[in-house]
């Protein structure tokens, strides 16, 4: 039963990427994109975590939090380009 | 296992349904800066469900998944700001439908882009 | 750096470790303690989020209060976001405003843009001194004072007691 209810939440989050992939793909300016990429990234995380809960590995976790800290600062860059170039 | 685990589940659902109406709002919103607002909101708070939801059904997890919905907490609002900063900065324009644009109209007057 | 400063930033950091490790082993716990005091006195020159805090029971009482009231706007504005992107007609009405803020330390402005950008419908575009430019979904008016009253003022009053 919980591990149907967590199957359930895991290809709801999945297909939230997908429908974010669209944005990431059409897009028409580069912001669209770095936006989509972000909401992308907050998916994956929580996917990464899930597989963490389904597989029982907590190291899984770790990946998940350095995944967060390098897309924190992809982010950063982006704008910082956006801003006055690099 | 158990009860805890189908709670677990259910708030595990209910975030992943936020994480869906980002994405639906990303695509049907009409310019950059509303598909930002749904962006950041729903994804926050539907990470902190997803992640909340985890850590029900599994607590020797729960410390570092706290210290993850710390980190999404203080990071996302910081950098959708910053990309709302440049994505004006670099003139995307706003939709037609907006009403009024402060920001340019100060720019405009103290003579900055 | 003060004493106080001092004691708050190891303990910060110390409280980080334990999260990570997730253990109480005697070992984990001695590493710990000589990384945090080590990088402390390393890395830590102008803690401005610490110098600047208040510490007083109020005060802190008052940074307890915000936390739940912050928790329960974040939720209202995912209600407001999620009919709005449901509704078929998008129901929308957006713009750039202008608002004033009455905070003067930078710590109290980085909290209020981050609150107003998880709050309902408005998103910080830009902080120039006591002036802060807010994408609203649905601007209701356009007016400094009016729209100051309705997006700040919540959280101004908890805010300026805890960073002044």
């Amino acid at each position: 039963m919980g591990d149907l209810l967590f199957l359930i939440a895991g290809s709801i989050a999945i297909l939230a990427g997908l429908l974010g992939l669209i944005r990431f793909v059409v897009g028409p300016t580069l912001p669209d994109r770095v936006v989509a990429f972000d909401v992308l990234t907050i998916i994956t995380i929580s996917v990464i975590s899930l597989i963490a809960h389904v597989a029982g590995r907590i190291i899984y976790l770790d990946a998940a939090i350095v995944y967060g800290l390098l897309s924190f600062l992809g982010v950063i860059v982006v704008a910082r380009y956006l801003e006055r170039g690099l | 296992m158990g009860i805890l685990h189908i709670i677990g589940g259910a708030v595990s659902i209910l975030g992943a349904l936020f994480l869906l109406l980002a994405s639906i709002g990303l695509i049907r919103m009409p310019d950059v800066y509303n598909r930002m607002q749904t962006g950041t909101k729903a994804t926050t708070f539907g990470t902190i469900m997803f992640l909340g939801g985890i850590g029900i059904a599994t607590p020797s997890m729960a410390t570092k998944l706290i210290i993850l919905v710390l980190f999404i907490v203080l990071t996302n609002p910081v950098s959708s700001h910053v990309l709302a900063r440049a994505a004006h900065f670099a003139g995307v324009p706003l939709a037609d439908r907006s009403v009024t644009d402060k920001l340019a109209e100060h720019r405009a007057k103290e003579g900055v882009q | 750096m003060g004493i106080k400063n001092f004691i708050l930033s190891v303990l910060i950091l110390f409280g980080t470790w334990l999260l990570l490790g997730g253990t109480f082993r005697s070992d984990v716990l001695i590493v710990g303690g000589a990384l945090a005091v080590l990088i402390t006195l390393l890395f830590v020159r102008q803690p401005k989020a610490l110098t600047t805090l208040k510490v007083r029971p109020y005060a802190l009482l008052m940074l307890f209060v915000y936390f739940w009231v912050f928790l329960f706007e974040l939720l209202k504005s995912n209600l407001d976001v999620a009919l709005r992107v449901v509704s078929p007609r998008l129901n929308i009405n957006p713009g750039i405003v202008m608002v004033k803020t009455k905070l003067k330390s930078p710590m109290g402005r980085l909290l209020l843009a981050n609150s107003i950008t998880l709050t309902p419908g408005t998103l910080t575009v830009e902080i120039q001194d006591d002036h802060l430019f807010i994408h609203w979904i649905d601007v209701s008016s356009t007016d400094v004072d009016a729209a100051s009253e309705k997006i700040v003022k919540g959280f101004e009053k908890y805010l300026e007691v805890f960073y002044g």
